[in-house]
């Protein structure tokens, strides 16, 4: 039986084929492990700071928010190691998957962000990694596969199914139940079958943290909002998890809402979903009534997921978290205010995120304090963005 | 309505009696429309199959290898619904009182219906057992308490890597029939069974577990009689099964012809 909660009030859990459950069961106590190991932690944090670049930088916005009263600050994972808070956890899972004596990794990809940060962390540590990337978005994401190329990692496409991000994680469940033997499955997201929600949140949870620590120097005082991108939902676990406990800090997570949740084409799990299973854990899905999953849609491929990590259906049930929704055009526009008015361009992803906060700055009341978890940086999007935008950008 | 009937423990018994193996072969319903999926699963049990696994055609397949997802696909792209798979289903228990019908499919469908009515709705439509795929032994005891009213058999999978609180766990909670894992992976033809040694044998044995049907990359007459001669109560054979329809979509007749004489080779290979 489980040593760890294996579920969030009744989501999350391990639906999976009993022929993974060795397997998830080894990945637990490995983990467990480590947690409680100096020399684990001390290498990973040894990691984080001289690889990754961690602490990332905390900056007040300038020019963003016209109330010179409302305080709009940026989490800095944009200036990461590889672009995007992908990399921590991933450094954390390469290091249990050496612990556990494997020596390949198996990884699915949907924008490619976490199929470069599991390429230059195997390229790090020795380990043999292939990629599941679904066709379409091996197509869209051109410059991410050569990145992974380059760094060794071996890059598969997936035809099944839609060929994006969900048929891609089918497709990596599929090799670990023939491979578990030899090779971890380092799942990009706080979602799939326990441990994998618990562990990639913990493996994150230093963005929460160390938000915590610049605010109070900063500020003195806790910040009234953090506000984080949703479409797994790592970045914003690790965000939150350092604030669940302190109820004067909204959190609030955004979920894409494509081209509007009154359409299908949106990637609004705990929004428009409804409860059921995907990928091995029980949460918020996008389903049709006979509970087969439909597909999401958004302009960010990092969003453009049909289901949401458990926990964060559990922090909506019961209130300690809002989760919210912007539309391509919102996060879009919020993608151009932020390179113009403070020289950052960030991920689409992060980008519906700040632009939710936007929205909020404009009505929150003066000495309000807002941090958004900017969680990429944008230079992966250039080329998508410029095929939307076109000549409407104009000196 | 609940389901009296004991077709499982009545083939086992009969098969005894005959001294031979069961041979179950596995389609997935509306693959790939209503009315030839009927055909097929008659032409099944017209070349003799002891007992039926079908399936239900699901998005996101993650068990399944590639003949079996895109068997899935067929069926979904011809709009099957969960309601017509149970209605294929009843016209097959009509025309054919006796063989044990099982069920193999993903958790997700019945949670959509609500396990209850989902069970419910089987018992109706005249199915012995239900087998999720993705529903491990850790999450199951809410499906075997719905099971166990209804009077479907909850089937439970004895993968070869399983440690010995798990065969102990099957031993005390398995009914109908334990779906034994021949290897590691996904469902396929592509690779072949491990036929599993007997020590695996003597442990289904041990901790009494239901009679062990062995599947996963079974699709030859021999890899039938190894499975028997290995202490196996039966074998599936599911990829090779829908590899033929895959491979004669465009003549039904054919299909089912080809269909009906792979079942009798196969079943020829359980006499023991």
């Amino acid at each position: 039986m489980n040593h760890l909660d294996s579920k969030f009030g009744d989501y999350g859990g391990m639906y999976v084929p009993e022929l993974l459950i060795p397997a998830l069961d080894q990945l637990e106590q490995v983990f467990i492990d480590a947690q409680k190991d100096p020399e684990f932690q001390a290498e990973f944090m040894g990691l984080l700071k001289d690889y990754a670049g961690r602490p990332t930088a905390m900056t007040l916005t300038r020019n963003l928010v016209s109330n010179p009263k409302v305080k709009l600050y940026l989490k800095r994972e944009d200036l990461l190691h590889g672009g995007a808070h992908k990399t921590n956890q991933v450094l954390g899972q390469a290091l249990l998957t050496k612990r556990m004596g494997k020596t390949e990794v198996i990884a699915e990809t949907g924008a490619g962000q976490h199929g470069v940060a599991t390429a230059l962390a195997c390229a790090l540590m020795g380990l043999k990694a292939r990629i599941y990337m679904g066709a379409k978005d091996m197509e869209r994401q051109a410059p991410n596969v050569f990145r992974m190329r380059l760094m060794g990692a071996k890059v598969i496409p997936v035809n099944s199914g839609s060929g994006t991000l969900k048929d891609a994680v089918n497709e990596a469940m599929r090799d670990w139940s023939a491979n578990y033997d030899k090779a971890h499955y380092l799942l990009g997201t706080a979602a799939g079958p326990h441990p994998f929600p618990t562990i990639v949140r913990e493996f994150h949870r230093m963005i929460g943290e160390e938000t915590r620590a610049q605010i109070m120097e900063k500020e003195g005082r806790l910040p009234d909002a953090v506000v984080a991108c949703v479409g797994g939902g790592s970045n914003a676990i690790g965000m939150f998890a350092d604030f669940i406990d302190e109820p004067s800090v909204r959190l609030i997570g955004v979920e894409p809402a494509g081209k509007g949740v009154h359409t299908k084409e949106h990637g609004a799990a705990i929004g428009k979903g409804t409860k059921g299973v995907l990928h091995g854990a029980y949460s918020y899905i996008m389903q049709d009534n006979d509970g087969q999953i439909e597909e999401s849609y958004s302009v960010s491929a990092g969003l453009d997921y049909p289901a949401v990590g458990p926990q964060h259906a559990y922090l909506s049930d019961i209130g300690r978290a809002e989760y919210v929704s912007i539309t391509d055009e919102e996060a879009l526009n919020a993608f151009q205010l932020l390179s113009r008015k403070e020289g950052i361009i960030p991920a689409l992803e992060s980008s519906h995120a700040l632009a939710h906060a936007l929205n909020m700055a404009d009505e929150a009341e003066d000495g309000t304090i807002i941090v958004v978890n900017l969680s990429g940086r944008g230079d992966k999007d250039l080329a998508h963005v410029h095929s939307i935008l076109g000549d409407q950008i104009h000196e | 309505m609940s389901n009296s009937a004991d077709r499982y423990g009545d083939m086992f018994e009969q098969l005894d009696a005959k001294n031979e193996g069961a041979f179950v072969p596995f389609v997935m319903v509306g693959d790939p429309d209503i009315q030839t999926s009927v055909n097929i699963i008659k032409a099944l049990v017209a070349g003799g199959a002891d007992a039926l696994e079908l399936g239900f055609p699901y998005s996101d397949p993650i068990a399944d290898g590639p003949t079996i997802q895109q068997a899935s696909i067929r069926a979904l792209s011809n709009k099957i619904k969960t309601d017509d798979c149970f209605e294929i289903i009843r016209q097959v228990r009509e025309a054919h009182a006796d063989i044990p019908i099982g069920l193999l499919l993903y958790s997700n469908l019945v949670l959509k219906r609500g396990i209850e009515k989902f069970y419910q709705d089987a018992v109706n439509a005249g199915v012995d057992s239900i087998l999720i795929a993705d529903v491990p032994l850790r999450e199951a005891d809410r499906f075997i308490a719905i099971a166990k009213q209804t009077g479907i058999k909850q089937i439970l999978i004895a993968p070869p890597n399983a440690s010995d609180e798990t065969f102990a766990e099957i031993g005390q909670k398995s009914q109908g029939y334990t779906y034994l894992l021949g290897r590691a992976g996904v469902t396929g033809a592509e690779t072949a069974v491990s036929i599993p040694a007997s020590e695996l044998i003597d442990k289904l044995t041990q901790y009494k577990v239901a009679p062990p049907l062995l599947g996963f990359g079974i699709s030859t007459p021999v890899q039938v009689a190894d499975a028997i001669k290995s202490g196996a109560a039966g074998a599936i054979s599911g990829s090779a099964t829908v590899n033929i329809i895959a491979e004669n979509l465009s003549q039904p007749e054919v299909m089912l012809e080809k269909l009906k004489s792979f079942v009798t080779n196969m079943k020829s290979a359980t006499y023991k």
